[in-house]
């Protein structure tokens, strides 16, 4: 059969995300037409039904491109992720969370035990008395019923498989996707291990007017409305523009909102958020150590901030436990019972 | 879950476990300090491994970070004394990103004393031997801290492929 | 792809660094290194022959990295450098680890030292891998020198180089140049008057034609660098007409306010509109507007009406001045230790209490009692005691000696004999008479009558309260008996000291200090004009306490190492600045106010900020807030500082 005729074979799976990826495929509107004539779409749970085994039957590298969003949270998104990267020749993290971890990996503040902690007693609406937690493995007379492991940090797809492009977004914009599609189909793909977006920072591509900047006093969005034209930046609001990549068509920017970073860092970036803390900081003028801190200590959450979507992509990854948090929890437990 | 133990005794379990303390020290000030430390034949413990850069100015929060991602188990970055910078104003930048860096760090569960900042000047050689020492027994007091792997490696067992730390220094 | 090929040298320093860490160890533990082809150890890398092997293996290995494990790059960084170059291959390209002043010499255990020189060794080898060449720029230097500070430091430097054919400007904050030694009577070991062999080198500034002197003047604001300083000079108004004044003193005579003169120590008066003493260079009065009443109340001017050449000028205004230099030589001095501080003395409660260059001013034939040594009501006195180490030697105030108080207290005791009848107790700890001719100077007073030499430290001074004279307490530690001696005049021989704006001045010109507030020289020993700041060199006690043949040494080393800068006519700036990468920088816009130099400033046509290499000093501030990476700091990037990171934690 000639090439051309040939049908794409397109996998989609969700992990650890919102499912606002598989809503950003959509997006594309009509184009998803397009896209059904070019390709079979052999996996799509969040459209139509599959079982395990259906993904097992396929034959490795049969599926000619698999886009996997979401993060890798428990041992079956792992599993899974492992399984796709067998059946598929070309695996693409899609969107944030497989890029970066995204928000899940805010999570990574917390182990397994506080999460649970918190989701399984603590939390107000909670009524828990047996303090039941999820287990492994539960016997029943039946026979034995398995859960997938919930990790004590959430991965990045590229922890646990190779990958071959990233398109970032969160979710991913209609026209990246839909230039992304178009090149996998076309085989007009960059060199493996791509990032399918710009190499520059978003402020190559925002409108705002730039100045040099100094800042007096730092500001969140919900204290005033920024003054459109100018960078929000200039007018002490965090925005990451300066440390994320460009190419998601500054959606944020154009709500009058700052960029949040969800295309993660620029190649050159050293660390998305240590980089843009180290920039914003510099940003205030002054030499007085008490007023300098008065001002920074309007930056509030830097890591919520700087590493909103990039967490899992970071240098230290998960909240170091040699803090005794395991303990402390221990501790909660014993007075609690 | 299985209880990792302690810091301390994570320490006492690995057994010989020498801190690693990394120090980023500027050439002007600091680093001429440290010599002085040599000239002197002052003694400090030599967990101290010194990298050199030109100003204060020029350390990243991310090779604070890098550092620790490699293993290090403490962290110094030193400066000129604060108007003292031989360029003027770097230090100053330093204590910029070190006020919002410092809360950075403690959201990443890093203790506080594994990492200082510091303003030692080129004739204060009994200065940088004294903060040397006292770093190395803090973090010897704190435990090891692991490199990134391992920690995540404790965390889940899981063997990482990827590096992490966005950029591709 | 292999990476480039890199030869690692290891120096014993002799037994400095082979006396703690395992060569063989070290040696051997680099070779493993990857992309290390040659790694060899040698008693002294920095000699010939040791440099003689790194230039081989460029040669004939064709090596392409050189990391050398020796000293501190502050010590021989330019000497391999300069192997390196010689050998074709560029210097940059070669990279230090520091493995004596921070590994062997603060290392207790020879083992830990020889894990934290491995540790060094893989940092150093791991930045060499990612080291670029670099090329060495020149930009011309300004030949002129400025030199601050008027004291017989700077005079002699100021001289040296105006002898030399280059021209100076010497700034003097106050209304004649001479300073500390202006004031002195006799001058050790040789007894010559200050006056007599300082007044005609000061007259020689003042008529050299390539010395422009500015007194009455500071230095508002240095900006710039070696070759290029760019400095803002404050000539206060002076009030006077310079130019038609021919210091008769006609109006130092007439001028009706008498005010405490600060070149008399506290003890003489000076006018309103003075000069501060009678040699003094320029011989031209300055009204103090402080204390002039016509400044004050809008009156007076009598000083206007007698002045024969009509030279006085009310309305005349600060001038400032902005000069391009070459090189820069601080030498402003010290000033002395304040014993009022310490109550023990009794300076300040006691009348006849007096410090060491308060005493100098009663011997000097020109100061308040013509010479004569006189207490306070105008007698003479019976019995005096001298004591040493006042705020120096002294943990509760300054730690180091003060060099100059053990001769100029044996001076004191020779002067008093020479001109009282006076019984003279000389209190020492220690009696340090280290230069030529001093110790035998010291034998010569020791033979004197009536000088009596105590080992022991003054501790206190009290009054009698019956007799009413000064009792001074000493522990005599060669009897080991406490006395206390009944005298009628106390000299304390105060340290010399960092001046006040010791601080402001080093910020300035962009200099340290010591522990011990002093400038801080670029190496104690074989640095002691240079500073951190290239091309500013420091001259005299604003180093360290010294005497004036030291001081007079240092002037004319410093007046050499700025001429060796003016003769060049050109320095090398450093290649190691900032860049942009067009294809990475967003425009953003953080840096362009980072740079404290206006290094940076944005391309507008292309949308990126680019850096001026010229200005640019290469700190590299900027590039660790170019959020995107696309700022680059030559030398010191992310790449190479990772990979240093990345050796250091790896032993
Ligand atoms: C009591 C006493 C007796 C001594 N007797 C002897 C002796 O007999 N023999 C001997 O060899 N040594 C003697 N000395 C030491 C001698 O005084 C010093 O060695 C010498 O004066 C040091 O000269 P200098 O130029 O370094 O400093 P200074 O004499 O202090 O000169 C510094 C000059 O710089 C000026 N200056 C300061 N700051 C500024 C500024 N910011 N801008 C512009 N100008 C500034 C000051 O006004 C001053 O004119 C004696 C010292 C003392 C205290
Ligand atoms: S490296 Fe320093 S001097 Fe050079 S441009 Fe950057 S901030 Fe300015
Ligand atoms: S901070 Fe970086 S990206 Fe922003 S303008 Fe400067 S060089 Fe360009
Ligand atoms: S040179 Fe030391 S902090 Fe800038």
């Amino acid at each position: 059969m000639p090439e051309a005729k040939k049908k794409l074979k397109l996998a989609l799976y969700w992990a650890a995300s919102c499912g606002g990826c598989d809503i950003a495929v959509l997006d594309i509107d009509e184009k998803i037409l397009t896209v059904a004539e070019l390709a079979d779409i052999v996996l799509w749970p969040v459209a139509l039904d599959f079982k395990y085994k259906d993904v097992e039957a396929l034959a490795d590298q049969s599926v000619d491109v698999c886009l996997f969003n979401g993060a890798v949270r428990n041992s079956e998104q792992r599993e899974l992720a492992e399984l796709l990267r067998q059946k598929s020749k070309v695996m693409v993290a899609f969107g944030a969370c497989a890029c970066f971890g995204g928000i899940p990996a805010l999570a990574n503040q917390f182990d397994r035990e506080s999460i649970f902690r918190r989701v399984y007693d603590t939390t107000p609406s909670t009524d828990n008395p047996g303090r039941v937690r999820p287990q492994t493995k539960l016997s029943v007379p039946q026979g034995d019923l398995h859960l997938p492991e919930f990790y004590n940090a959430v991965y990045k797809l590229d922890d646990v498989v190779e990958v071959d492009y990233y398109i970032p977004g969160c979710p991913p914009p209609p026209e990246l996707v839909w230039e992304a599609i178009t090149a996998i189909v076309e085989g007009k793909l960059p060199p493996k291990g791509s990032t399918l977006a710009g190499e520059r920072s978003l402020c190559h591509t925002c409108k705002r007017k730039k100045e040099d900047k100094k800042v007096t006093a730092f500001h969140r969005v919900h204290e005033f409305v920024p003054d459109p034209e100018k960078c929000l930046l200039e007018q002490g609001i965090i925005c990451s523009g300066p440390v994320t990549r460009e190419g998601c068509g500054e959606r944020c920017l154009n709500a009058n909102m700052p960029c949040r970073g969800c295309f993660g860092p620029t190649p050159e970036a050293l660390e998305h958020g240590a980089s843009m803390l180290s920039a914003a900081a510099t940003l205030v003028e002054g030499k007085e150590e008490a007023e300098l801190a008065e001002v920074l200590d309007g930056i509030v959450d830097p890591l919520g901030t700087f590493y909103r979507f990039t967490l899992a992509d970071s240098l230290l990854r998960i909240r170091n436990k040699s803090l005794g948090l395991e303990e402390k929890a221990e501790e909660g437990e014993e007075a609690a019972s | 879950m299985t209880q990792a133990g302690s810091p301390k005794s994570q320490a006492a379990a690995g057994e010989g476990w020498e801190p690693k303390v990394v120090a980023f020290l500027c050439n002007w000030c600091s680093y001429t300090g440290a010599d002085l430390a040599g000239i002197s034949r002052l003694k400090y413990p030599a967990n101290l491994r010194i990298i050199r850069v030109m100003c204060s100015g020029r350390v990243s929060p991310a090779f604070v970070l890098k550092a620790f991602h490699e293993g290090a188990d403490g962290v110094l970055v030193g400066g000129c004394h604060p108007g003292d910078c031989h360029y003027l104003e770097g230090n100053y930048k330093t204590l910029k990103r070190k006020l919002v860096f410092e809360r950075l760090l403690e959201q990443f569960g890093i203790e506080p004393g594994r990492f200082r900042l510091e303003w030692i000047s080129g004739g204060e050689g009994d200065k940088f031997a004294r903060v040397a020492e006292e770093l190395v027994k803090t973090v010897r007091e704190l435990g090891p801290l692991g490199s990134t792997a391992e920690r995540l490696g404790r965390a889940d067992g899981l063997a990482l492929r990827a590096e992490g730390g966005g950029g591709n220094a | 792809m292999p990476g480039p090929k890199i030869g690692v040298y290891v120096c014993h320093c002799g037994s400095n660094i082979a006396g703690k860490v395992d060569m063989d160890a070290l040696r051997e533990f680099a070779a493993e290194l990857p992309d290390v082809v040659v790694s060899r150890d040698y008693k002294y890398m920095c000699s010939d022959p040791g440099q003689d092997l790194i230039k081989a293996d460029i040669k004939e290995k064709g090596l392409e990295r050189v990391v050398v494990a020796s000293c501190s790059p502050r010590m021989h960084e330019p000497t391999f450098k300069r192997a390196c170059q010689d050998a074709g291959l560029n210097p940059y390209l070669m990279e230090m680890a520091n493995i004596r002043e921070q590994c062997s010499w603060v290392t207790e255990d020879g083992e830990a030292a020889t894990q934290k020189a491995k540790a060094l060794v893989h940092s150093a080898v791991n930045k060499a891998r990612h080291l670029e060449p670099l090329e060495d720029k020149t930009v011309p230097v300004d030949p002129k020198t400025l030199i601050v500070g008027g004291g017989i430091a700077g005079i002699e430097a100021a001289l040296k180089i105006a002898e030399a054919g280059k021209e100076v400007y010497l700034v003097e904050r106050e209304p004649s140049i001479g300073g500390n030694m202006a004031k002195l009577d006799k001058t050790f070991p040789t007894l010559d008057c200050a006056a007599c062999i300082l007044t005609p080198k000061m007259v020689s500034v003042a008529q050299h034609p390539n010395i422009t002197l500015l007194t009455y003047s500071e230095v508002e604001k240095v900006e710039g660098y070696i070759g290029n300083f760019e400095v803002t000079i404050r000539k206060r108004a002076r009030s006077i007409d310079e130019k038609l004044c021919n210091g008769c003193g006609t109006c130092q005579e007439k001028c009706p306010i008498k005010v405490p003169n600060e070149f008399e120590e506290g003890l003489g008066m000076r006018k309103a509109i003075y000069t501060p003493f009678p040699q003094a260079v320029p011989n031209k009065p300055v009204i103090d507007r402080e204390n002039c009443t016509y400044y004050k109340t809008g009156k007076c001017k009598i000083c206007e009406r007698v002045c024969p050449p009509k030279a006085i000028r009310f309305d005349q205004e600060d001038e400032i001045i902005t000069e391009k230099f070459g090189a820069i030589i601080v030498a402003t001095g010290y000033q002395l230790f304040d014993p009022s501080v310490g109550p023990q003395w009794g300076y300040g409660r006691y009348d006849n209490v007096i410090h060491g260059l308060q005493f100098e001013r009663l011997s000097n034939a020109s100061g308040p009692t013509g010479g004569k040594i006189l207490l306070k009501d105008g007698s003479e006195p019976e019995a005096v005691a001298i004591l040493h180490c006042v705020g120096s030697r002294d943990t509760n105030y300054a730690e180091y000696c003060s060099r100059i108080c053990c001769m100029t207290s044996v001076k004191f005791a020779h002067l008093v004999r020479e001109k009282t009848n006076a019984k003279v107790y000389d209190l020492y700890m220690d009696m340090r008479t280290f230069g030529k001719q001093y110790e035998e100077f010291y034998n010569r007073v020791v033979a004197e009558r009536d000088i009596y030499f105590i080992r022991g430290k003054g501790a206190e001074v009290m009054q009698d309260p019956e007799t009413g004279k000064l009792l001074v307490r000493v522990e005599d530690t060669l009897l080991g008996v406490f006395r206390e001696i009944p005298v009628d005049m106390v000299i304390l021989n105060a340290a010399i000291c960092p001046r006040p704006d010791a601080q402001e001045v080093a910020q300035k010109f962009g200099i340290q200090r010591s522990a011990d507030g002093f400038f801080l020289e670029y190496h104690l020993k074989l640095e002691p004009m240079k500073t951190a700041n290239d091309g500013v060199f420091i001259a005299g006690t604003c180093q360290s306490p010294k005497d004036i043949p030291d001081t007079v040494g240092q002037g004319a080393g410093a007046a050499a190492e700025a001429l060796k800068v003016v003769f060049a006519g050109q320095v090398t700036v450093t290649p190691t600045t900032a860049e942009v990468r067009d294809t990475l920088c967003s425009g953003c816009r953080i840096c362009i106010p980072l740079c404290p130099y206006n290094a940076i400033t944005f391309d507008e046509a292309k949308g990126v900020a680019q850096v001026n290499e010229a200005l640019c000093k290469g700190c590299g501030t900027c590039a660790a807030s170019c959020p995107s990476g696309a700022l680059r700091a030559k030398h010191f990037d992310n790449r190479q500082l990772y990979a240093q990171i990345e050796g250091v934690c790896a032993e």
